[in-house]
């Protein structure tokens, strides 16, 4: 998939990257970035000149005779119908050659199932329809979305160069350390692949996968959901960023410290009141990134699976319960919890956004203080 | 192979049937149900076509033009579900009910009023699959492979639904599969011994029991889908105890097998069509039915080379990677012995033969690329993306599909009594041949490149490719207009067929005239 | 309908209900088949006597603790550490922290996965949470242990085994005969 060796790309330049120039076309399996995915590629070489000669063999052999044993070059037809030596040869030689094929193919997946130690591990967790990554080693974790707007996938706006291959928050990982993924879900099953890496693995609910890589040049390296998972499979990609070890610590200090401003900042922020523009402003963003899958853009949703929030009991009366699924989910739908995917400041703008717009116009400005003190408040 | 040295020829004396709608519902006549069969699986295979239409319209440009996601998915599903379940086996089925019967030389199925149930219950299983998607939240939309948990907590309603229409079909299959093993075994004429009997035959006999093998196993396995979405049992949730993966081992250890359902009566097709136009016969008749059983046994022991990805131990990848790979083995027999029944034969290229040898090529392409996706470590790279959606499409369209029309054609005047039109015939093949692979080639490269499968919209990398596959795909479908032209041209009316319209022609169903009377062999034949 | 068509669909019949049969024996031959390969990480679900293994001082073994709350399960869950070195055949207790900040009640169960997951029948659990349903009334926290050791005759090329907990809201499926008894002892 497409790559840049650009390690300088921030996430405005991610969203905003390149507007849809033509990009060349690839007829064949990535070389990747690693070690394995390049043995892999040869691999698939080998197995694919392989199966090429046995075609041309078999289909030289039928040609010959199509064109040589016609009835009307007026050959009269033979009467052979069985050779037994010839049987063996034919059921022995693919015997042979799938050995061939065999060694380097058994070789392949051993040096896969590497399960030395590593330097880094995260933990990937699947769910409709984004991705979750925690770094076991550091304080960090984050969700992954779809970045590209809806406004390029309806056509209203040009695609950009990485459209649908683009996220919010990328996976960082540092380039000649052993990384290793653990892979899980919360609902369905999903499957994290990116082709440079040569890995795809499922992500079971209730279940732990491992794969692992080691990467050996900077870049950018995309991939994509490879398990149907539900409605918007298509729009869950995957991009990981490999940085030079230096450049990596560099951004998990960054990002711990980001991730502790956001602590922070919540706690600053009840005690602030936040005006309905503002309100507004970041719940409509929150609202197409997290929300406009299901409920769609407009709040029609798409009953009965995922219920309308325009004219909705709960979204234009029932506040406190509107609070209250936002917090917890409705357990037994695809409606989760978003009190540990949102942080207070965006779950309170996403639900203030909800009660004003596509003509809800409630006037509600719910504040952070409220949400808060509905998560503490189940306590007692 | 054989001939009859008493032939019976007076038939026409009984030809007494209803008429109008009441021959067809009650009908327990072999030659009608393989009608009502055929008739059938062209419907579906036009609706399932409809449907990948749909999908090919919205995948022709990157962006969600003209369907929503949750509606694509619904397209992927139903295309599946009805091009396996309602075009391919029925399609097979009704071959079998047709030519079964007349190339044992027995006198009809022998359990006719099950035949016409087993049919007649299948329009009303494919009635309640369609209806669901007019219910609120639309039809099913977790592919034909309904992975848990996807089709159990996370479906909507419609599941019901989905649940029990498949249990329809597999009854209907189950008990036409007990059919055809029953008439195999009890009803072949005197003197048509088991290694007489004609290849289309014998892989039906071993297709049947894969069909009561691995169809129970279907039903148990969308029993458990039910009873965990709808009555708290947990086989497939983690929470309770389940297992997510175990779905998919009990669906593929059905699927796999499914698959050579779907293929093997072909294999029986092809070699019956390569022989008579190549005025030889067969090359290695005993090893073609060995190879047959072989695949079929070994289609029990490959199930998990469909989840190399869900992250099995090493040894189980090998050993699944190594039995995949032994199934080339005695594929690859069938596709010598083909060629060498052609080698230094006399051939002609009718109608069926040419679909036979584009059969032969297209088959042997979609087989090397299944060589390929048995690799573990680089069905990796391929798992879940286009290359697997051109290899099965390559063996199902260009395979199953190619083969059921070349079928068509070869057996067409005995069905009719009328020639079907050789020139229109032609345009179909080389309209088809050129189409299919304009659509499903382009399919490897761009499954190379990355783009997953079932999937609504796709990055701009893949625009080309798909814009080509796109048109590839509407040209089949057009393609195959053609086809019904020929057919509805052909039943009525043409230059009259003779009993045997084919040269190098052999088996007792050329024995009889042409149209095949509506009983035929009433006295058994004598076979030598 | 004659004598030998019979005789056939009866035992073709035979067959159809035994491979239906079989498709759900299925269901236990894949959790025995599981025990036995380590397909899916997956640990015995019954407690192991506490032999004393010989324990292995010569090499060290990392085990990895990751305890994940489901999307829908409002808990808090959390190992004590998240890594622990362990010599093989020394038995540890490690403890799980679980908090309850909703106010209802809610029943838990943790479902246990191990990877890689041949290394999953070498690790022995002496005493688990997850064997039970654990119950929590709104508002409280409490310590859930495990009991474990690590089967010295671990193959040499394992030197990490990552343990989840997948942690489910199983209320309505709530057996109250089997409550937390191991969790109480330990105290909230």
């Amino acid at each position: 998939m497409a790559k840049t060796r650009s390690l300088r790309w921030s996430l405005p330049a991610l969203l905003l990257a390149g507007q849809a120039h033509a990009t060349e076309i690839q007829f064949n399996m990535t070389p990747g970035v690693t070690d394995i995915s390049q043995q892999v590629y040869n691999l698939h070489m080998t197995i694919f000149w392989i199966c090429c000669a046995i075609g041309l063999v078999v289909f030289t052999a039928m040609f010959v005779s199509i064109i040589l044993h016609r009835k009307s070059r007026g050959v009269t037809p033979a009467t052979f119908h069985e050779s037994t030596k010839v049987e063996i040869i034919w059921t022995a030689i693919p015997v042979l050659i799938l050995i061939l094929m065999a060694i380097p193919a058994t070789r392949v997946l051993i040096a896969m199932e590497d399960t030395s130690d590593s330097d880094v591990t995260v933990l990937v967790t699947g769910s409709q329809w984004r991705w979750h990554y925690e770094y076991l080693d550091y304080d960090i974790d984050f969700f992954s979305i779809l970045a590209t707007p809806r406004g390029q996938i309806e056509g209203r706006l040009p695609k950009g160069q990485n459209y649908l291959l683009e996220v919010d928050r990328p996976l960082v990982i540092p380039t000649g350390k052993k990384i290793r993924f653990l892979m899980t879900s919360d609902d369905v099953i999903h499957s994290w692949w990116v082709p440079a890496f040569a890995i795809k693995k499922d992500t079971n609910p209730g279940f732990i996968n491992e794969a692992w890589t080691r990467v050996n040049e900077p870049g950018i390296y995309r991939g994509q959901c490879a398990e149907l998972c539900g409605m918007d499979h298509g729009f869950m990609p995957i991009v990981v960023i490999a940085k030079e070890p230096d450049d990596f610590a560099e951004w998990v200090e960054q990002e711990e410290a980001r991730i502790a401003a956001i602590r922070e900042e919540e706690q600053r922020l009840l005690a602030l009141r936040m005006n309905l523009d503002e309100q507004m402003e970041l719940g409509e963003r929150v609202y197409l990134a997290h929300c406009a899958a299901c409920h769609q853009p407009n709040g029609t949703g798409l009953p009965p699976m995922f219920p309308a929030l325009k004219d909705n009991h709960v979204t234009t009366q029932d506040r406190a319960e509107h609070i209250r699924v936002m917090v917890d989910g409705r357990p037994g739908t695809s409606m989760a919890s978003f009190a540990r995917q949102l942080s207070l400041r965006e779950l309170t703008s996403v639900i203030t956004y909800t009660r004003n717009a596509w003509g809800n116009d409630t006037g509600d400005v719910v504040q952070a203080v409220e949400v808060y003190e509905y998560m503490q408040s189940k306590g007692e | 192979m054989s001939t009859v040295t008493t032939a019976d020829h007076h038939d026409a004396h009984h030809d007494h049937k209803p008429t109008g709608i009441k021959r067809w519902l009650f009908t327990t006549n072999h030659k009608d149900i393989g009608s009502l069969y055929l008739l059938f699986a062209l419907a579906m295979f036009f609706l399932g076509g409809a449907m990948a239409m749909v999908i090919r319209l919205e995948l022709f440009q990157p962006g969600m033009q003209f369907v929503e996601p949750q509606f694509f998915n619904q397209m992927t599903t139903m295309h599946g579900l009805i091009m396996v379940f309602g075009a391919v086996m029925p399609a097979f089925t009704g071959l079998a009910n047709w030519m079964i019967p007349m190339m044992i030389g027995a006198p009809d199925m022998a359990l006719p009023r099950m035949n016409n149930w087993s049919f007649w219950i299948l329009p009303f299983a494919f009635l309640i699959l369609i209806i669901s998607m007019f219910l609120p939240g639309g039809g099913p939309d977790f592919g034909w492979t309904f992975y848990a948990p996807l089709s159990t907590t996370y479906s909507n309603d419609s599941t019901a639904l989905f649940v029990f229409a498949i249990h329809i079909m597999g009854i209907s299959s189950i008990m036409g599969a007990i059919n055809v093993i029953v008439t195999i075994v009890n009803m072949r004429a005197p003197g048509m011994t088991w290694m007489k009997l004609p290849l289309f035959v014998w892989t039906w006999l071993i297709t049947a029991f894969l069909l009561i093998m691995v169809m129970p196993v279907l039903a148990g396995l969308v029993t458990m889908v039910l009873t965990d979405k709808y009555f708290a049992t947990s086989f497939f949730d983690a929470a309770g105890g389940g297992d997510p993966v175990l779905f998919q081992h009990i669906f593929w250890f059905f699927g796999h097998p499914e698959v050579y359902i779907m293929i093997l009566p072909a294999f029986g097709i092809i070699s019956a069509i390569v022989p008579t136009f190549a005025r030889k016969k067969l090359f290695g008749y005993a090893s073609m039915v060995y190879a047959t059983a072989s695949i079929a046994i070994l289609s029990f022991l490959v199930w998990a080379h469909h989840m190399f990805t869900t992250g099995m131990p090493v040894y189980a990848t090998l050993f699944f990677m190594y039995t995949t790979m032994l199934i080339a083995v005695p594929t690859g027999v069938k596709v010598f012995n083909w060629v060498a029944t052609m080698w230094r034969g006399a051939m002609t290229f009718e109608v069926p033969m040419m679909f036979a040898l584009a059969f032969i090529v297209l088959f042997t392409i979609g087989g090397l690329s299944g060589v390929m996706l048995a690799i573990a470590p680089v069905d990796f790279q391929y798992h879940d993306t286009y290359f697997v959606v051109a290899h099965f499409h390559y063996v199902l369209v260009s395979g199953a599909v190619f083969s059921l029309v070349a079928a068509a054609y070869y057996w067409l005047p005995k069905w009719t009594g009328h020639m079907y039109d050789e020139k229109l015939g032609q345009l179909h093949f080389w309209c088809s041949v050129i189409s299919v692979n304009l659509l499903f080639f382009p399919m490897h490269f761009v499954g190379l490149a990355g783009m997953p499968r079932r999937i609504p919209d796709y990055a701009l990398q893949f625009a080309d490719f798909n814009a080509f596959i796109s048109v590839g795909g509407f040209l089949f479908g057009l393609s195959q207009l053609i086809f019904v032209w020929v057919l509805v041209k052909c039943i009525r009316g043409g230059e009259k067929a003779p009993a045997k319209p084919w040269e190098g022609a052999e088996g007792l169903e050329w024995e009889v005239p042409s149209p095949a009377p509506y009983h035929t062999f009433d006295t058994p034949p004598q076979v030598k | 309908m004659n004598a030998k068509h019979s005789t056939l669909i009866g035992k073709l019949s035979l067959l159809v209900v035994a491979m239906f049969a079989f498709g759900y024996a299925l269901v236990p031959l894949y959790d025995v088949f599981c025990e036995i390969t380590g397909i899916n990480g997956k640990t015995a679900s019954e407690p192991v006597s506490a032999e004393a293994a010989i324990v292995d001082t010569s090499r060290e073994i990392t085990i990895e603790f990751i305890a994940r709350p489901n999307q829908q399960m409002p808990w808090i869950f959390k190992p004590e550490v998240r890594r622990m070195r362990v010599h093989p055949g020394e038995i540890h207790v490690m403890n799980y922290l679980a908090e309850n900040p909703t106010g209802q009640a809610i029943v838990g169960q943790a479902v246990p996965s191990v990877s890689p997951g041949q290394a999953a029948l070498f690790f022995h659990k002496i005493e688990c949470f997850c064997f039970t349903q654990q119950y929590l009334a709104g508002g409280n926290d409490m310590l859930m242990p495990l009991q474990f050791y690590v089967d010295p005759a671990l193959p040499s090329q394992f030197s990490t085994i990552t343990l989840s907990y997948t942690l489910y809201d199983v209320t309505s499926q709530w057996q109250p005969g089997q409550q937390n008894d191991s969790a109480k002892e330990f105290g909230e």
